[in-house]
């Protein structure tokens, strides 16, 4: 469980965090999602402890984690598969992180197995890792300590597709057992396929949050038709906000039956009509942070 | 954010687990001194202070004449290169937790960072301590075969009182070293800034003071390398000490406080 209450973190006069309050619950896969340079890292080491928040607070398992008597026992985290010691053996990497837990020696071998890095590869020093084998060796020390808790920044980064696909197994595994997940990510379509709850968060600011399903059904439908105006003039009479996708469709927002209906009220033959799923959330994502984003109205 | 679709989560709550114990002082101690020597640098660091501590046993043996076979003389040459060289030691424990961000898994598994420092400050003054005894301990070694090959009476030239002397400027060069570590922060600065603090502010010192009547009175109250120099000459007098400890309160201790404030505030990224 990881609780951010109204935490703001301000450097100079650059709210980098900027009023964000939300919750990771256990059991489930929160996504933290947002463009580069929105305020994830910061959120996330503020609830490490790394930064010190300008005001509001973040909790994990109910307490500060600097309150927590061995974090790493109960709370994972990488925020950085770069930040380890380039001259150190990813076998001695995760000693010492065992040592510091008070863990036996036994599980080191036992995660360098979970994470697929062989004994030669533990033996090499990191400075001679490829960012995947740093990101799994990053991913071993937060999984180290069995925690309730995992705090993941950008996990997929570097990964080849066959990591990306066992560390969403490894994930998903991971909350089924009843632990809390939190990962960032700025691609949607990585979250999108493990998250079961989001958090949009741009320019510091949160732009939405919920339930995938619920933020998927929010993103409207996706209809297309031969008399554009005609439908636009129906759906907004009807108070349904649209906008325009390419010259031949919208995107409404309202339920595909209720879109429907409109439309055979109008008279006006449609030509696709569906749930706007993934491609919604996608085109919501760009225009919740097109404000924030640094190539503005990309969307 | 509705309730409706959460249940399902509810009743995969996690069983409640005991809270762990909070970890100890001493692993803390024990996983820093680790980390000291598990790097590649900290690795060749040790090897070379061993070889360069052999070398210069040999070469005293081989080159110093006869009447120069004094426990002094094998002492200061295994001495000289540990004390330049463990202060390094010193640094790097302290610096690479930035320069190598390994700090970010270190302060968020060890989140009083006071802790980590205070860790990482004893077990360099225990480091520097130990060495220094075993490089007069390697001393007494050279010293009896030494004389021995060349035929002479054995010398044994250091009192107690200078032996602790030694061990205390040892250990004051690597507080030196930690306390660079931690106002800078940054390896390669700090590296900088220790060999510049120890060789050419010392030299500065000395040609201001020849230069200089004024300089040349208040020289020892000012001057840490300058006071710290009475320790390798054997027991200080009441005066060195108020030198030692005045001078050291401006290089030392001051900088140190200013250091200490700042990793306790800083963010580690």
């Amino acid at each position: 469980m990881i609780d951010i209450t109204a935490l703001t973190r301000t450097y100079g006069g650059l709210r980098a965090v900027d009023d964000v309050t939300f919750s990771a619950r256990p059991g489930r896969v929160t996504g933290f999602l947002g463009p580069n340079g929105a305020g994830k890292s910061t959120t996330m080491r503020v609830m490490v402890g790394l930064t010190p928040p300008t005001s509001g607070s973040a909790t994990v398992l109910g307490r500060r984690h600097a309150d927590l008597p061995n974090p790493g026992r109960e709370v994972g985290v990488l925020l950085d598969a770069s930040a380890q010691h380039a001259g150190r053996t990813g076998r001695e990497t995760l000693k010492v992180a065992a040592r510091t837990m008070g863990l036996p020696m036994s599980t080191v071998d036992d995660m360098l197995d979970t994470v697929s890095l062989t004994p030669k590869e533990a033996e090499r020093r990191v400075k001679n890792y490829s960012l995947g084998m740093r990101q799994r060796l990053g991913i071993a020390t937060a999984l180290l300590g069995d925690p309730e808790v995992l705090i993941l920044d950008e996990p997929a980064n570097g990964l080849d597709p066959a990591g990306i696909r066992w560390m969403r197994d490894l994930l998903r595994g991971f909350a089924n057992k009843g632990g809390t997940v939190l990962l960032s990510s700025h691609l949607l379509h990585e979250i999108e396929v493990i998250a079961d709850d989001l958090v949009v968060i741009g320019q510091g600011r949160i732009v939405a949050q919920g339930t995938k399903d619920e933020l998927l059904a929010s993103a409207g439908t996706i209809v297309r038709a031969g008399d554009l105006i005609e439908l636009g003039r129906a759906l907004t009479g009807s108070g349904i906000h649209v906008v325009a996708l390419g010259d031949d469709g919208y995107r409404a927002e309202a339920a595909p039956e209720l879109v429907g209906k409109v439309a055979h009220a109008a008279g006006v033959p449609l030509h696709e009509l569906r749930a706007a799923d993934g491609a919604g959330l996608e085109e919501m994502f760009l225009e919740l942070t097109a404000e924030t984003s640094r190539e503005g109205a990309a969307a | 954010m509705t309730n409706a679709t959460i249940d399902r989560s509810v009743d995969r709550a996690p069983i409640p687990r005991a809270t762990p114990s909070p970890i100890p002082f001493t692993r803390i101690l024990w996983v820093e001194l680790t980390k000291m020597f598990n790097t590649r640098s900290g690795l060749w660091l040790m090897v070379s202070i061993g070889l360069t501590a052999l070398t210069a046993t040999g070469a005293v043996i081989l080159f110093a004449s006869d009447s120069e076979l004094t426990y002094d003389n094998f002492g200061a040459a295994i001495g000289f290169p540990m004390v330049v060289l463990l202060p390094v030691v010193a640094i790097l424990s302290v610096t690479s937790e930035w320069s190598q961000r390994s700090g970010l898994t270190t302060f968020t598994l060890v989140p009083q960072r006071g802790r980590v420092i205070g860790g990482k400050l004893t077990v360099a003054v225990l480091v520097g301590a130990v060495s220094i005894v075993v490089a007069l301990g390697i001393g007494a070694l050279g010293n009896v075969v030494g004389s021995a090959i060349a035929g002479v009476d054995t010398v044994w030239d250091i009192s107690m009182n200078q032996a602790l002397s030694i061990v205390l400027a040892n250990v004051l060069q690597l507080l030196i070293g930690f306390m660079l570590g931690v106002l800078i922060r940054n390896s390669a600065g700090a590296l900088v800034a220790y060999f510049v603090y120890n060789f050419v502010l010392s030299t500065l010192a000395m040609l201001l003071a020849t230069s200089q009547d004024w300089f040349r009175d208040l020289q020892p109250w000012v001057d840490f390398n300058f006071a710290q120099g009475a320790l390798f000459d054997g027991g200080l007098t009441a005066s060195e000490w108020a030198h030692l400890g005045t001078s050291g309160l401006i290089w030392l201790v001051a900088p140190l406080a200013v250091g200490l404030a700042m990793v306790m505030r800083s963010e580690v990224k």
